[in-house]
Parts: C-alpha cells; structure tokens; sequence
C-alpha cells in the first residue's frame, strides 16, 4: 500500500485520523493472515492426519459410544454413534475436503481461464457462442446442476471435485475475458505478434500471466466455494459416502443425534466454517492487496 | 423499451433450449435412471421393467424423447410424475407459494439489513462498527447454511422451545397465519443471514463509490443536510448496482432456499427437487430447472428495466 493514495483519502474525509488509518491496515492485514494461518494449519493437519490421528478413522469401539468431548484422554473429542474417535475423523475428513477444494479449483480455473482467454482474444462468433453456454450455465442454480450431476455419477473424490469444478467456473471465464479485452488492444499485444507469434502464444505466454492476480483471487475463493459444496452435496448423500468420513456426511450422520449429542454435529461444522472462513479472508486480503482500483476505495 | 424487452425475450429462446439440452441430456445419458428403483423389488420381473419402460417412452432415442417432451413444454403440457402419474406443472406450482414466501420474506428483510449495515458501514468508514460489520459479513458467508440451520434449530426449537424445528404447520393448524409466522422465522433469518451479508458488502462499497463523486462534494457545499445528501444524492445512485445484483443473485437465491427448505422441512420446490432427485423423477426435475431458468432470465430482464426507470441516462440497447 502507498501512501499517495492513502494521503488523498485522508484529504478527502479530513476528519480520519492517522491512528484509525493504521488500525485500518492492521485489521485488513491481520484478517488475511489470520486466515492464511488457517489455511496452512488445516494443509498441515490434513498432510499429516496419518502422523497426528490418534487412532484409525473408522475403527469402531462400541464400548465407548458418544463419548463427549475432553471425557476420555484416549478420545479427546470424544466419539460417534458407533465409538469412531471424532478428532481422527475431522482430520481425515479435512483432508477430503481440502482435496476436494483443491482439484475442484484447479478444474473451475483451468477450464474458466481457458474459455475467458480464448473468448476474449478471438472474439468474433466464437466469443458470442462461448459467452452464450456461459449465460445458459448461469441459468441454472449451482446446486441444482451439482445435485443433478452428483445424483447420477457415482461418487467418487474425482468425480466430486470435477462436479464442483465443472459447475463453477462461469465466474473465473467473464473476469479473465472482461481482463483479455482490455489487455489485447496494448502494445506489448502488438509486439508480440509484431515478432511473429501466434495466436497459442500470445494467449498463453503472453495475455495469461498478466491475469495472474485476478485468477488468483479467484482462485482463492473458489477454493472455498468448493469446501461448501462439497459439504452441501455429502450432506445431502451425493456426495462422499460412508465409512469415508466428510465433515458433511459426518453432519448428516450427527444429525440423527443431534438433541441428546449435539456436539457431534457441532464439531464438523465449526471445521467446514474455519476453513472456508481461512480462504475467504485470504482471498479477501489478496484482492484488496492486488487490485489497484480498490486500493484507492480503501 | 418496448422493442428492448421484446429483443430480450427473444434473446432468452436460445438461453431456453440450451438450458433444456443440457439438464436433458445430463439426466438422460446418466447411468441408473428411474428405473433402477424397481430392479430393488423383487416381485417386478426384468419383464415388468421392460413394460414400464416402454408405458414411460423410455425405451425410444434419446432425440425423440427430447423432442417429445420439449414439444409438451411448449403446449403447457410438462408431462406427468412415474410415480403415480400426477401431471408435473400442477406438482410444481403447488410448491410454488411456499418457496415464493420463504424467498420473498428472506429477500425483504435481507435488503432492508443489507442496505443499513452497508449504508452505516459506509458513512462511518473504518469505526469499529464497519470493522465488526465487514469482518462480520466475512464470517458470515463462510457458514454453510445447513449447519447454521441445524444450529438454529437446536438453540431456538430444541433447546429454548421458542420455535418449531420445522414444517410449515403444527397439526389441526393449516391456514393459520399465525402459526405460520412462527414456523417461518427460523428459515427465513438463515436463509436471509448470506444475503444480508452480500447486500451489506456490495452496498457498502458501492455507498463508498458514490459519495466520492464530484456531485456529491457539490451537494454538500450547498450546505444540504447529511440525510438529504444520503437518500436523495446518494441513494438513487447507489442502488443501481444493486439492483443488477437482485437479477443476478437470483440463482444464488434458489440454490440457498433448496438447502434451507431441506434442513427445516418447508413444503417448497426445494424440498421438491430434493425427492424428485432421490426418485429420479426426471419430469419433475427438468420441469424444475426450466421454471427457475425463466425466473431468473424474467428477473435480470426486470432488474435491467428497472435500472432504466430509475436513471434516465441508461439507455436500453
């Protein structure tokens, strides 16, 4: 952040003080990184859930079934109807759900950059036909497309994240092209082909990396768009199926118990909520950090 | 303006059919189908099945069956359920009232929040109201409905026995408004909890757009009260993104009360979807996604026309 445009805001409403602009950064910058350190200790938790998990995520112990949480040293977190330790299932079951968000974004940016790039820089018909399947996907409510999709294929990690991935991307595809229509009328453009590139390199080599920051903000968020999701549809049973454990199907499940053992359905919740709410301060962060226009907003 | 919504409509006919092809060909080429349902019962025949297949125009190609069915859309008649044959529109539309209710109740009190908070949060930019209420709405978006609904019900209905759990009426209670409003609070505050926190957000940021403009300065040198600028100036201006994004939210908004009317039981196309899916009853959930892809097309059509009302320099091309 510099300070011409901080100085101009603070002309514009006198009365801001220099200690509430300091707040300000703070508390914008405190935000980001309180979530990119959610972030990262979820990854961790989930690359290492093996290591950290105290016992094996489906192993029954009828003899301690529902055990609260912080009852029992062996169970820290206590246990489900069927006496699966809770803690070794949120572990496990992050890493579902972070693999899901991961190779879910990846398919919507993928497939969003490509379709963005290629409409914004041909343009012509090919621009009205892709813009035109963008606007019918658009019609469509995600979850009703996802749940319709999710109903039919069998429910496989991939199958979900290509799902999620596949239903999502119409945003990421009008940011790129609405960024490519403005980049390709500049000179380096002119360069470019001016040195004898072609069409695949210019889109690729050149216009791509100048989207970067607003994909990556894109990204960043649609990561965890894709961990909602993922939860709505194993919440609703398309989604990842039992004794795999998903913080939304181990919802599902709490759900039958949830007046006598409501922590059972409280736990997975706060999980999914940490996580999405860690990629949504990120991507927040991120976008007031890398989009100059609303640097000068504030 | 006339010309415009009619070219817009027009617009919408290829929007339709591809609507169509796609939810068609999606459930249709899918592995399993409504049929697999029987196959689980062990007094139906592979015989029987063949039968049922051939009375439900299953056994045709694909195209035909499109075809056919797209040509009933057009004459009013969607087709009728497989399981026991109930002709599909009528099925919808008596969901119709409810999820109207609970998305409009939602809707109202999510713009009147929304519009306050960002509104509040704009004028007083960076007091520790707009931090509570931006980190707030953050916080906000990250709850996955379902669970926050869950909670909800376990804090207000079982817990403090302030609310029903869900349903729309309490037994020997149908047609009672009263009883209605009870049972439609929950749904309503956790359906309306995402949109007041993306209303907020937006009015925010597009309150703070607005009164950086040279007009405003103009208005204020005029010595012109602070609520006159506000809700005369400002306002009118303001709202105009807003508006675009009721159109465009649309879907955002159906997607929300299918999940909401999941968790607490409200008899509204949602919860419809929701059984059709799990029956595979593919006339009820093409007919599903062909009445919200025309409500949402109608909705940015009057949200684009309103924009129009409103600021006169908009021109409709």
């Amino acid at each position: 952040m510099t300070d011409a445009p901080a100085i101009a805001a603070s002309l514009a409403t006198a009365h801001e003080s220099q200690a509430r602009r300091v707040l300000k950064r703070f508390v914008h910058h405190h935000l980001a990184l309180v979530g990119g350190c959610v972030v990262l200790a979820l990854c961790l938790a989930a690359l290492f859930a093996p290591a950290i998990a105290p016992h094996d995520p489906i192993r029954l112990d009828t003899s301690f079934r529902f055990l609260a949480p912080f009852q029992n040293p062996a169970y820290l977190l206590g246990t489900d109807e069927l006496g699966r330790d809770t803690l070794s299932r949120l572990l496990y079951g992050g890493r579902i759900s972070l693999t899901v968000g991961l190779v879910a974004m990846a398919t919507t940016v993928l497939t969003g950059a490509v379709i963005g790039i290629v409409s914004g820089y041909l343009g012509g018909w090919v621009d009205t036909v892709l813009m035109r399947f963008v606007d019918t996907m658009l019609c469509f409510p995600q979850v009703f497309l996802l749940l319709v999709v999710a109903a039919f294929v069998p429910p496989t990690l991939l199958s979900i994240s290509l799902i999620i991935g596949l239903t999502s991307w119409m945003e990421v595809a009008r940011i790129v092209r609405s960024e490519i229509l403005h980049l390709k009328q500049q000179d380096f453009v002119q360069a470019a082909r001016a040195l004898g590139a072609g069409g695949g390199r210019i889109m690729f080599r050149e216009l791509l990396p100048n989207t970067m920051a607003p994909i990556l903000v894109a990204a960043t968020l649609k990561v965890a768009g894709a961990v909602l999701m993922e939860s709505y549809i194993s919440y609703l049973g398309y989604g990842v199926q039992p004794p795999l454990a998903s913080w939304g199907n181990m919802l599902t499940n709490a759900q039958g118990y949830f007046d006598t053992v409501p922590w059972l359905a409280i736990l997975p919740g706060v999980m999914i909520t940490c996580t999405v709410m860690g990629f949504n301060f990120l991507g927040d962060g991120l976008r007031d950090a890398l989009d100059p226009r609303l640097r000068m907003e504030g | 303006m006339l010309s415009y919504i009619a070219r817009r409509l027009l617009h919408a006919i290829p929007l339709l059919v591809g609507v169509s092809v796609i939810g068609f060909g999606l459930m249709h080429l899918a592995p399993g189908g409504p049929l697999a349902v029987y196959t689980l019962n062990p007094t139906i025949t592979s015989q029987d099945i063949d039968r049922i297949r051939v009375a439900l125009g299953l056994d045709q190609p694909l195209h035909l069956q499109y075809l056919g069915w797209a040509g009933g859309m057009l004459t009013g008649s969607w087709g009728h359920t497989f399981f026991g044959g109930r002709p599909v529109l009528t099925v919808i539309l008596e969901r119709v009232p409810a999820t109207l209710l609970l998305m409009g109740s939602a809707l109202s009190l999510a713009i009147v929040l929304g519009l306050a908070i960002g509104i509040l949060g704009a004028v007083r930019r960076y007091s520790l109201f707009d931090y509570l209420a931006t980190t707030g709405a953050l916080v906000a978006l990250s709850f996955p409905t379902f669970w926050f609904g869950l909670m909800a019900i376990f804090l207000f209905a079982v817990e403090l026995r302030w609310l029903p759990t869900g349903g729309m009426f309490e037994l020997g209670e149908e047609g009672n408004p009263l009883d209605l409003l009870r049972h439609l609070v929950l749904p309503t505050l956790v359906l309306a909890l995402v949109i007041t926190a993306t209303w907020s957000r937006y009015a925010r940021s597009s309150f703070l757009e607005v009164m950086h403009q040279d007009y405003m300065r103009t208005a204020r040198a005029k010595g012109l009260r602070r609520h006159e600028i506000l809700f005369r100036h400002a306002f009118p201006n303001a709202v105009k993104p807003l508006i675009a994004l009721l159109g465009v939210e649309l879907p955002f908004l159906f997607s929300g009360a299918l999940v909401t009317e999941t968790i607490f039981g409200w008899p509204g196309m949602g919860r419809l979807f929701v059984d059709a899916l799990a029956m595979k009853e593919y006339p009820i959930l093409m007919g599903m996604v062909m009445f919200t892809a025309v409500f949402v097309i109608v909705g940015n059509l009057l949200a684009d026309v309103a924009i129009a009302l409103i600021d006169p320099r908009v021109r409709l091309q």
